[in-house]
C-alpha cells in the first residue's frame, strides 16, 4: 500500500487530488448561497426597492440599458407578486413602487401596465386592492403609448369591476373604441355598460368579450375565471329558488339535491361550471363542493 | 518564506504604477464631493455621503482590482520576465499565490486609504464619530471580500488571455455577478426545463456579489444581518480557493515557448 | 567519483503546429549527452537548432515529449537542485521598475540566503562585473550590455556549481565579450561546470574543452571542437601586399580565390604541400607576405557538409 507522500510526489496523481478538491470546494458553495438564500428572502426587496432613487433617476443611469433594466423590473414584480400570493400575503407594499420603475425605465413595457394594473386593482388575497393606483398607471401607460387602444379596456375594467362606477366605465369603453384599430365590440361594449351598468348579463358579456378576443392566456384565464363565477352565482340564485320551492312545498326541508332530483324539481344533480357538484348544506344553503375551483371571491 | 518574497515583491510594483493613485486620488475626490452633493437636498446627507463614500470605494477598488489582475501573470509572461523567476528554486505554486497575495496586500492598502477618507469626510460632515459608526467597516470588508474573488477572476484570465480580453471578461463576470439572482429568475420563469436547470447550475458557479453589498442597508441605520459574516466569508473564501486553484492547474500545464 | 554536471538521455520535444494542433515539429530530437563536472562546455549550433529549447527543458519552461534529464543526478522536477545551478536565458528581460541593487536583493531573497549575505552578495556581484556605477539606476535604464552582465550576476547569486547559459554574448561589444570570457574562464578555474550555447564558433573555441553540435534539433556530434570540426580539406590562407603582376602569375594556378582589396591580394590555397611552392614564389619576387594562415571552417560550413553526406 503506497503512502500519501508517495502518491502526492506523483505528478498525475497529485493532479487529479488537486482537480477533486477544487470540484468539492465548489459543490461546497451550494449550501453556502443556499443558507443565505432562505435567510434573506425577505430583507432582499426591501433592501434594494426603498433605497433607489426615482425610476427617473436609474433610467439615466442605465447608461442606454434601460429596456434590460426593466425587463429585469418587471421580473422582480412578478417575483414579488407571486410569492406575496404564495405566502397569502395581504399587504403588498411594493408593488406600486416596483411597477412604478419598471414604467419609468421602459414606458413602452405593456404588460407591465396591464398586469400591473391587474395585480394593484384585484382585491386581497389575490392583489393588493388598490384600484386607484391601477388607474393611474394604466392612465400613464396611455399617455406612453397613445395608440394602444387596450389601456382603455382595461381602465374601463377597474372603473366597472373594482369601483363600480358604470359611467366612467362606459365613457373609458367609448375612448378605447375611437382608438384606430380598436375592436368592434368596444363600442358595443361601452353602449351596453351604459345601459344596463350593474347588470349581470353586463358583466358576463364583458367578460365573454375579454375571453375571446384576449391574446394572452392569462388575461383569457383571469376572464374564464370571473365567467365562471358569475355563471355559478347565477345557478346558486336559480336554485336557491328550487329548494325555496320545494320547502315550501313539502313538510320535510330537502337535505341533498338527490331528494329534489328523485321528486323531480330537478333534471340532474347540478354542476358548477368547473364540473364539480352543488351542495346542499344542512343549513338548506346551497354551496360550492369544497373540491371546486370556482372562486366565488372574484365576485366581491 | 518564497510565496511572502514574490507577495511584497509584487506588492511594491503594482504600488510604483500610476494608474494607483489616479484612481486612489479620483475616489477620495469623490467621497469629497459627496459631503457637497448631501447639502443640496435636506435631510439625506449622511444617506447620501454614506452610499456616495461606499459605492465610491467599491467601484474604484474594482477598477484596481481589474487594472492591475490582468497583468499580474500574462506582464510577466510577456516580458519574459518569468523565465527568470522560474528557473529559481519557486514552484508555480508558489508563483501564483504569491503574485496574488500581493495584489491583495494592494488592495488593503488603497481601501485603507480610501476608508480613512471616507470615515474623514464623515466626520467633517457629523462632526463626531461614534461607535455606531464601526458599522460601516463591516461594508469595507464585505467590499474588500467582493475584490478579492474579482482579483482572483482577473489572475485566472491572465494566465490564459491577454491583458484587455481579461479585462472584459472580468468586467461581464462582475456585472453578471451582481445580478446572478435575476438571472436565475429568467430561467426559472420560462416553460423550459433545460433553461431553467443551467441557469440555476449558472446561478451557483457564477460568483453571486449581490449578497457582498450592504450599502443600502447600511446608509440607512439598517443593521447587518448576522449570518452574512459567516456566509459571506465562507462564500469567498470557498471561490477563492476554487480560483487559485484553477489558475495553479492551469499556470502548471502552460509552456513558455 | 566523478558525477555527471548534466546528462540527458533521448531528450525529445516536439510542438504541434497549425490551427487543428495536427502537425507536429520536432524541436529536439532524441538528444543524449553527459556535461563532467568542472567543464566548460558548448551547445552549438545554427538559430533554431535547439538550443534554447535543450535549456528551457532543463529548466522546466516547457515539458519533454519523451526522454528524460538528469541535473547534478536529480531529476528535473526536483526543485533542490534550483539552489546549485543557475540559468540565464537568452536576452534577458527583469523587472525594469527595480534598481540593479534590488533586484539582486530580490533574487537573493528567492534562494533564502541569510540577511547578511542578501545585503552582501547583491553589492559583490555588483562590482565584480562593473556595474558600480548604476547600481541604483532603475534597470528600464540599462543598455543591453548592461543587462547582460546584471544576468550574470543574478546568475551567479547563490555560488552556483553548475551555469546553463543561452547565447551569453549575444549584444555585447567586443570588451563586454571579453567580461564575459573572464567570468566564465574564473569560474572554471574555482571548479564550476559551464553549459552555454552559441552560434558564434570563435567564443567555441576559447574556452570550451567539449563541444556538442546541434542542427535540426538533432546531435551532430559531440566531443572536442578540433577532432569535431576538422575533417577533411583544409585551405591555407596568404595575404600580400602588392605583389608584382609575375608573381601573381605564377601563383594563380594553385589559388582557388583571388581576392584583390586595394594593394592586398588574398589567396586561397586549398592543397597544403603547395604552399610551401607558393611561399618560394612569393620569397623569390620578394613580395611582402602579411600573413599565413589556415581557414577557419565556419560552422555553416561544417552543417552544409554534415547536410551534404545526410543527402
Amino acid at each position: 500500500m503506497t503512502s500519501l507522500p508517495a502518491l502526492l510526489s506523483q505528478p498525475r496523481l497529485r493532479r487529479r487530488a488537486c482537480g477533486l478538491l477544487l470540484l468539492l470546494c465548489l459543490l461546497g458553495l451550494i449550501p453556502i448561497q443556499r443558507s443565505i438564500d432562505q435567510r434573506s428572502e425577505s430583507n432582499r426587496e426591501v433592501a434594494e426597492v426603498l433605497f433607489l432613487p426615482s425610476g427617473k433617476v436609474l433610467r439615466q443611469l442605465s447608461l442606454g440599458y434601460e429596456g434590460l433594466l426593466a425587463d429585469l423590473y418587471w421580473t422582480r414584480v412578478v417575483q414579488y407578486f407571486g410569492r406575496k400570493g404564495l405566502a397569502h400575503s395581504s399587504e403588498f407594499k411594493l408593488l406600486g413602487p416596483l411597477l412604478q420603475i419598471t414604467t419609468d425605465l421602459d414606458p413602452h413595457l405593456v404588460i407591465a401596465y396591464r398586469f400591473g394594473s391587474i395585480f394593484l386593482a384585484d382585491k386581497p388575497p389575490r392583489g393588493a386592492g388598490q384600484p386607484l393606483e391601477a388607474l393611474a398607471l394604466l392612465h400613464r401607460g396611455i399617455v406612453a403609448n397613445p395608440d394602444y387602444w387596450r389601456f382603455w379596456e382595461d381602465v374601463g375594467f377597474v372603473y366597472y369591476w373594482d369601483l363600480k362606477d358604470y359611467a366612467a366605465a362606459a365613457r373609458a369603453f367609448q375612448a378605447g373604441s375611437e382608438r384606430p384599430g380598436a375592436m368592434e365590440w368596444m363600442r358595443a361594449l361601452a353602449a351596453k355598460v351604459a345601459a344596463q351598468g350593474g347588470e349581470l348579463a353586463t358583466s358576463r358579456f364583458l367578460w365573454s368579450e375579454i375571453a375571446r378576443q384576449a391574446g394572452n392566456d392569462q388575461i383569457r384565464k383571469n376572464a374564464e375565471d370571473h365567467l365562471m363565477a358569475l355563471q355559478a352565482t347565477e345557478e346558486i340564485g336559480k336554485l336557491a329558488e328550487v329548494v325555496a320551492l320545494y320547502n315550501s312545498r313539502q313538510e320535510r326541508p330537502a337535505r341533498s339535491f338527490q331528494t329534489l332530483v328523485a321528486a323531480g324539481y330537478l333534471r340532474a344533480l347540478p354542476r358548477d361550471p368547473s364540473g364539480k357538484p352543488y351542495i346542499l348544506d344542512p343549513g338548506g344553503r346551497v354551496r360550492l363542493s369544497p373540491r371546486s375551483s370556482v372562486d366565488l371571491s372574484l365576485l366581491q | 518564506m518564497r510565496v511572502a518574497t514574490i507577495a511584497v515583491h509584487t506588492f511594491k510594483e503594482s504600488v510604483r504604477q500610476k494608474v494607483l493613485y489616479n484612481l486612489v486620488a479620483f475616489a477620495l475626490l469623490l467621497i469629497g464631493a459627496s459631503v457637497l452633493f448631501g447639502s443640496i437636498s435636506v435631510g439625506v446627507e449622511q444617506i447620501i455621503l454614506i452610499t456616495l463614500g461606499l459605492s465610491s470605494i467599491s467601484a474604484f477598488g474594482l477598477l484596481i482590482a481589474i487594472f492591475i489582475g490582468i497583468d499580474l501573470v500574462s506582464k510577466e509572461i510577456e516580458h519574459r520576465t518569468i523565465y527568470n523567476i522560474l528557473s529559481k528554486p519557486v514552484t508555480r505554486v508558489e508563483f501564483i499565490l504569491g503574485k496574488y497575495l500581493g495584489l491583495l496586500l494592494t488592495l488593503l492598502v488603497n481601501t485603507a486609504i480610501m476608508t480613512v477618507g471616507f470615515y474623514g469626510a464623515l466626520f467633517y460632515q457629523k462632526r463626531a464619530l461614534g461607535p455606531g459608526d464601526l458599522v460601516f467597516l463591516g461594508a469595507v470588508y464585505f467590499i474588500l471580500l467582493q475584490l478579492a474573488i474579482v482579483v482572483g477572476i482577473a489572475m485566472v484570465f491572465s494566465c490564459i488571455s491577454t491583458p484587455v480580453l481579461s479585462a472584459v471578461y472580468t468586467f461581464c463576470i462582475y456585472v453578471i455577478g451582481n445580478f446572478s439572482a435575476d438571472l436565475r429568475t429568467f430561467g426559472q420563469g420560462t416553460q423550459s426545463a433545460l433553461l431553467g436547470t443551467m441557469s440555476d447550475a449558472l446561478y451557483y458557479l457564477l460568483p453571486n456579489f449581490a449578497d457582498f453589498n450592504v450599502i443600502s442597508q447600511v446608509a440607512h441605520s439598517q443593521s447587518m444581518p448576522g449570518y452574512l459574516w459567516l456566509g459571506n466569508s465562507c462564500y469567498a473564501l470557498l471561490y477563492i480557493t476554487v480560483l487559485l486553484g484553477l489558475a495553479i492547474i492551469i499556470f502548471e500545464e502552460r509552456e513558455f515557448r | 567519483m566523478i558525477m555527471l554536471a548534466l546528462e540527458t538521455i533521448e531528450l525529445t520535444k516536439d510542438y504541434r503546429l497549425g490551427f487543428w494542433r495536427n502537425r507536429t515539429k520536432r524541436a529536439l530530437d532524441r538528444l543524449t549527452l553527459k556535461v563532467e563536472a568542472g567543464e566548460v562546455f558548448g551547445l552549438l549550433g545554427p538559430n533554431g537548432a535547439g538550443k534554447t529549447t535543450t535549456l528551457k527543458l532543463l529548466f522546466r519552461l516547457i515539458f519533454p515529449t519523451s526522454g528524460t534529464a538528469r541535473i547534478l543526478g536529480k531529476q528535473l522536477d526536483d526543485l533542490s537542485v534550483r539552489f546549485r545551478v543557475a540559468y540565464l536565458p537568452e536576452n534577458p528581460a527583469f523587472y525594469d521598475h527595480l534598481t540593479a541593487q534590488e533586484f539582486l536583493s530580490y533574487v537573493a531573497s528567492l534562494f533564502g540566503l541569510r540577511a547578511a549575505e542578501q545585503r552582501r552578495r547583491p553589492g559583490e556581484l555588483i562590482d565584480q562585473l562593473g556595474l558600480s556605477a548604476s547600481r541604483n539606476v532603475p534597470l528600464r535604464k540599462f543598455s543591453k550590455g548592461m543587462i547582460q552582465r546584471l544576468g550574470i550576476a543574478q546568475a551567479l547569486i547563490n555560488d552556483p556549481d553548475v551555469l546553463f547559459l543561452d547565447e551569453p554574448m549575444s549584444g555585447l561589444d567586443p570588451l563586454g565579450r571579453r567580461e564575459v570570457r573572464e567570468v566564465i574562464l574564473r569560474l572554471k578555474e574555482r571548479g564550476k561546470t559551464v553549459f552555454f550555447s552559441t552560434h558564434i564558433l570563435s567564443d567555441a573555441e576559447t574556452l570550451c574543452d567539449r563541444v556538442a553540435v546541434l542542427h535540426h534539433g538533432r546531435l551532430q556530434g559531440c566531443g572536442e571542437l578540433n577532432t569535431i570540426l576538422r575533417l577533411g580539406v583544409s585551405t591555407t590562407e596568404l595575404v600580400l601586399e602588392g605583389p608584382s603582376a609575375e608573381v601573381m602569375a605564377e601563383l594563380t594556378p594553385y589559388a582557388s580565390s583571388v581576392i584583390r582589396t586595394g594593394e592586398r591580394v588574398r589567396l586561397e590555397m586549398p592543397e597544403e604541400n603547395e604552399v610551401q611552392r607558393a611561399l618560394e614564389i612569393i620569397l623569390r619576387g620578394k613580395t611582402k607576405l602579411i600573413s599565413v594562415n589556415p581557414v577557419k571552417r565556419s560552422l555553416e560550413d561544417y552543417f552544409l557538409q554534415k547536410v551534404g553526406e545526410a543527402e
